[in-house]
């Protein structure tokens, strides 16, 4: 009998959910992506608020970066702020194919590069250009790549191989690739405490320009001759031997259902852009000043709230 | 120490010719061939590649078919996934409603705070006496004020949903096995292959295959923290003394009544156990998941490391830490609470004190929160007086941020230390013994393993080695396993080293012991992406930071297995060896050991498993071997090289544990111990 008491209470306790869900979905949530760095999630917050502002309900979702277009495409998410030319362009094409929408692109520009702290310029005063810093390349060996420099490279799924790069310019460097992003951050933090030389892949927009002084590193400018014509550029035998784009896009991305269930927020989130400045502005609240990413959002939202009606209207 | 003891035991009892070689000469022939057929042939370093099949891409090609074109009677296939998601999502949901969300369709808000702390502090003393509620009530307090409190509740709708499931699947697959032959042959493998395949094996397939987000951590979660529990009940149940089970049948017990009335209680140790694991890796893979959609903990977690910030992290670790003990603690006493025989003679208000007790406190509490907002979540900043006279009493974040400080000071000034003994390791160990197995020919290994395999276990080990290790060199996934060979027998060796001695000396001390077993609990549930960032700042990437990062996770079964294993010895097998004369050392040596080897044993089966699972974490560090294919597949989605590299991972726990089970097997069978 009291096997049977718990039985019907525990039956009753499943049904709950589903008519409670039924409340809730007479306004749908929109889902929006957050992925794991400081801009992302700024940015995601303030749109979401936006959103809300405009009487939506949102949610949001913690996804992978490369996972999130498939999940898109499959109306499982709903909105991504920020997609990468740089690290993201193959997974967007791909899911863009199976009917995830390019929901346009912002002004800011993206630069991915070899990367060097400015102390390095102490003792390798030409390191600002990839020919001054292979002059020097034997300061940033290790043990591994002894005699030769370490050059510390991007996971290596982020679809850029630096080794062709080195080989095409004939350079002293070895590229020895991480396994994700904060493992470069890790080693760039461990390297600056000690002011011991390095060079990295780095990109801009994010929060290490906050948080640590330094430049990119200047390769011959990027062009299709570079990639086709062997006499093109400083080694007449190899092609490849520049380096990367100065100004990559940076887009926002949309499930093929936003724009049949909420067309309002659709041609809100059309609107919506950002540039370089405000998103370095929107890291450095949470990166410097310690805000949580959310808190973050709301200020931004407080001084830019023209931007933000613009997008309404 | 394994092919210096299996001659003496084979050669006697095998009537084979062969054994009349002797077996060194017998490996030399096998090395020697080897050695001498790539000499003259290249496809004995690596497989030809126009022999290669393409397997990968096979897989790939299935999996986008299933994803888009296949029907089963004429439902599509997508379809019938996202059912089961969709069914899954109410359990899900409704226990979001229950912990954070709460009831908007009645206006009824989450449970407050107070009354889970107050609920499970309740629990555990009814459950556990009182210092078990007062580790509850510190535990709740930390989480409320690291202001971790909504996390927590995030990471546990996961939990309070998947526990149960794993656990009840466990129990019902481990009855069948010991019931059935057929399913013992079908499902033991099946066991060590889905837990020896890292935890992110598991996402991108299940991600593809069902709905984004909770439903696929819930699913992952399941999948990965079941075996444990069937495993224990199969082994809990082999293990019931036939004197227990002949007493049920001669009480006259049917053969239900013998399973649920004895065989189950009189192995309910061992069964506990096992739901202690299937918690332990339930919070260990919800972490994970995070990354295929799962919010709480684990994704704040892994945001803090992308940030560096580190002190936040050990903060998030720690509480992922704490919530698994409470609830390994409160599993454990719950099993082990007595009966209470003199229930009949109390009222039904003193039965159930604790349950009004609870009732009154809940009714209470959602009143109260009402009008204070710190009841129904804990405050962000605990501030004192009002105004300008305002002092903040505790601030999570400065703590924190001294943490990191501290954490960045540490490695400046023991850098110049350990980066010479760094050096010293990859140089002249790691780099060579990794580029020995890059050099190894396939014939030498495949025939060294093989004939190990078959003096050891026999032809059916024989046959099952070579199907695996055949496996992975056909699809061209040679370079990467050897790779991961070479990482993790490293690993491994380190952890026995360290571990072994450790149980050995828990076992002997009660007082070791006592610290020494909560450090275990923490460091298997304190979660393992943590170790990455300090190993890389110290060690800078390379194996040897990825070694560093196996080592914690991957010695705690050495510890545990061998502490257990010389705990169970029986106190009549003690007795009597010092009846016998035995020194303190005899006694460890030739009586202690030997019996608790088979124990020993599956800890070192346990800590490969672990270490390879490991690689998959380490491949965060940047790895080139198959840790690194399965981390890579989710995000190119080549969910084919993912799943084939897992495949393997779990190939190489699968040969080291029929080649240690056999050896084991056999050592017990010439002790008479069996």
């Amino acid at each position: 009998m009291k096997n049977l008491l718990k039985g019907v209470a525990l039956a009753a306790l499943m049904l709950a959910p589903g008519m409670a869900a039924a409340e809730v979905e007479s306004d749908e949530p929109i889902i929006i992506v957050q992925n794991n760095w400081t801009s992302q999630l700024v940015l995601s917050y303030v749109v979401g608020k936006t959103l809300e502002k405009m009487g939506y309900t949102v949610e949001y979702a913690p996804s992978d970066s490369q996972l999130q277009f498939q999940a898109m495409a499959d109306n499982d998410m709903d909105f991504q702020v920020e997609a990468w030319e740089g690290s993201m362009k193959s997974a967007f094409e791909k899911a863009a194919e199976n009917g995830m929408l390019d929901a346009g692109t912002h002004s800011a520009l993206t630069r991915e590069e070899w990367w060097i702290p400015n102390y390095v310029l102490e003792t390798c005063p030409g390191a600002g250009s990839w020919e001054g810093l292979n002059r020097c390349a034997e300061q940033f060996a290790t043990a591994e790549t002894k005699p030769k420099g370490r050059f510390v490279g991007p996971p290596a799924d982020w679809g850029k191989n630096y080794a062709d790069r080195v080989g095409a310019l004939e350079m002293d460097f070895e590229a020895i690739n991480v396994g994700q992003a904060a493992t470069l951050w890790a080693e760039l933090q461990s390297a600056y405490d000690r002011k011991e030389p390095i060079v990295l892949f780095n990109w801009t927009p994010n929060f290490i320009e906050s948080k640590f002084e330094g430049q990119f590193v200047d390769f011959p400018a990027p062009s299709d001759a570079c990639n086709e014509v062997k006499e093109w550029g400083p080694n007449p035998n190899a092609t490849g031997d520049c380096g990367a784009p100065h100004s990559g896009w940076l887009k926002k991305a949309a499930s093929p259902r936003l724009p049949e269930e909420w067309p309002g927020a659709w041609a809100a989130l059309q609107k919506v852009d950002f540039n370089n400045a405000q998103i370095a502005a929107a890291a450095l609240m949470v990166d410097v000043d310690g805000m949580e990413p959310e808190e973050a959002a709301e200020k931004w939202i407080e001084d830019n709230g023209d931007i933000v009606k613009s997008w309404m209207e | 120490m394994t092919e210096a003891t299996a001659p003496t035991a084979t050669e006697t009892n095998r009537g084979f010719s062969l054994a009349a070689i002797p077996l060194w000469a017998q490996f030399a022939a096998i090395i020697i061939f080897g050695v001498l057929l790539s000499l003259v042939w290249d496809g004995a370093t690596r497989w030809p590649e126009a022999w290669t099949v393409p397997m990968a891409a096979w897989i790939t090609e299935f999996i986008e078919w299933l994803k888009s074109e296949a029907t089963i009677f004429g439902v599509e296939f997508k379809e019938i996934t996202r059912g089961i998601g969709a069914a899954l999502k109410a359990p899900v949901k409704w226990a979001e409603y229950l912990l954070y969300r709460g009831f908007k369709g009645i206006g009824l808000g989450p449970l407050p705070w107070v009354a889970v702390a107050a609920g499970v502090t309740i629990f555990a003393h009814w459950v556990g006496g009182r210092r078990l509620a007062l580790l509850c009530v510190l535990t709740m307090i930390y989480l409320a004020t690291f202001n971790l409190w909504k996390d927590s509740m995030k990471t546990m709708t996961i939990v309070i949903v998947a526990v149960p499931m794993a656990a009840l699947l466990g129990v019902v697959l481990g009855i069948w096995v010991t019931r059935s032959q057929t399913a013992s042959r079908i499902i033991s493998p099946m066991f060590d292959l889905m837990q020896a395949t890292p935890h992110m094996a598991y996402l991108a397939p299940v991600a593809a295959l069902f709905a984004f987000g909770p439903v696929t951590a819930l699913i992952a979660t399941v999948i990965f923290a079941m075996p444990p529990m069937a495993r224990c009940t199969i082994l809990g149940l082999q293990t019931v003394s036939s004197d227990v089970l002949e007493a049920g049948q001669m009480s006259g017990c049917t053969k239900r009544q013998l399973l649920w009335k004895v065989a189950l209680p009189s192995s309910k140790r061992t069964l506990m156990l096992g739901l202690n694991q299937v918690v332990m890796q339930t919070l260990a893979m919800v972490v994970i998941a995070s990354i295929a959609g799962a919010t709480g903990l684990g994704h704040k977690l892994l945001y803090s490391l992308q940030q560096l910030r580190l002190g936040v992290a050990i903060e998030q670790g720690i509480a992922i830490s704490l919530i698994a003990i409470v609830l390994d603690r409160l599993t454990q006493a719950y099993a082990y609470k007595e009966t209470d025989h003199f229930a009949a003679t109390k009222t039904w208000t003193q039965r159930h004190k604790h349950m009004l007790l609870f009732l009154g406190i809940l009714v209470v509490s959602y009143i109260a929160a009402e009008y204070w907002r710190w009841v129904k979540i804990p405050p962000s900043k605990f501030v004192w007086g009002t105004g300008d006279a305002k002092t903040v009493l505790f601030d999570a974040k400065l703590l924190a941020r001294h943490a990191d400080q501290a954490i960045r000071d540490f490695n400046v000034v023991a850098f110049d230390y350990i980066n010479p003994i760094r050096d010293w390791v990859t140089i002249w160990i790691l780099l060579p013994v990794r580029d020995f197995f890059l050099w190894l020919p396939w014939p030498v290994f495949v025939g060294v393993i093989g004939l190990a395999a078959w003096r050891l276990g026999g032809l059916s080990v024989l046959l099952l080695c070579l199907a695996l290790m055949f496996s992975f060199i056909v699809t061209g996934f040679w370079v990467e396993t050897m790779k991961t060979t070479y990482l993790v027998l490293i690993a491994a060796a380190l952890c026995v080293m360290i571990g072994v001695p450790l149980g050995i000396w828990a076992a002997r001390s009660e007082r070791v012991a006592n610290i020494i077993m909560p450090i275990c609990d923490t460091l298997q549930t304190f979660p393992s992406f943590i170790y990455l960032i300090p190993a890389i700042m110290l060690f800078r990437i390379g194996d040897f930071a990825n070694i560093f990062a196996i080592l914690p996770y991957a010695t705690v079964p050495a510890i545990r297995y061998t502490y257990l294993g010389l705990k169970r010895i029986p106190p009549v097998t003690i007795e009597a060896a010092i009846a016998n004369g035995a020194t303190r050392m005899q006694r460890l040596f030739k009586v202690e050991l030997p019996v608790a080897l088979p124990e020993i044993m599956l800890g070192l089966n346990q800590t490969i498993m672990m270490a390879l699972a490991m690689t998959a974490i380490t491949a965060l560090i940047g790895s080139t071997d198959l840790g690194q294919e399965v981390v890579r597949s989710i995000s190119t989605q080549n969910f084919g090289r993912g799943i084939l590299a897992g495949f393997f991972i779990a190939a190489l726990g699968i040969i080291a544990d029929r080649l240690i089970g056999s050896w084991a097997a056999e050592r017990k069978r010439q002790l008479g111990v069996a």
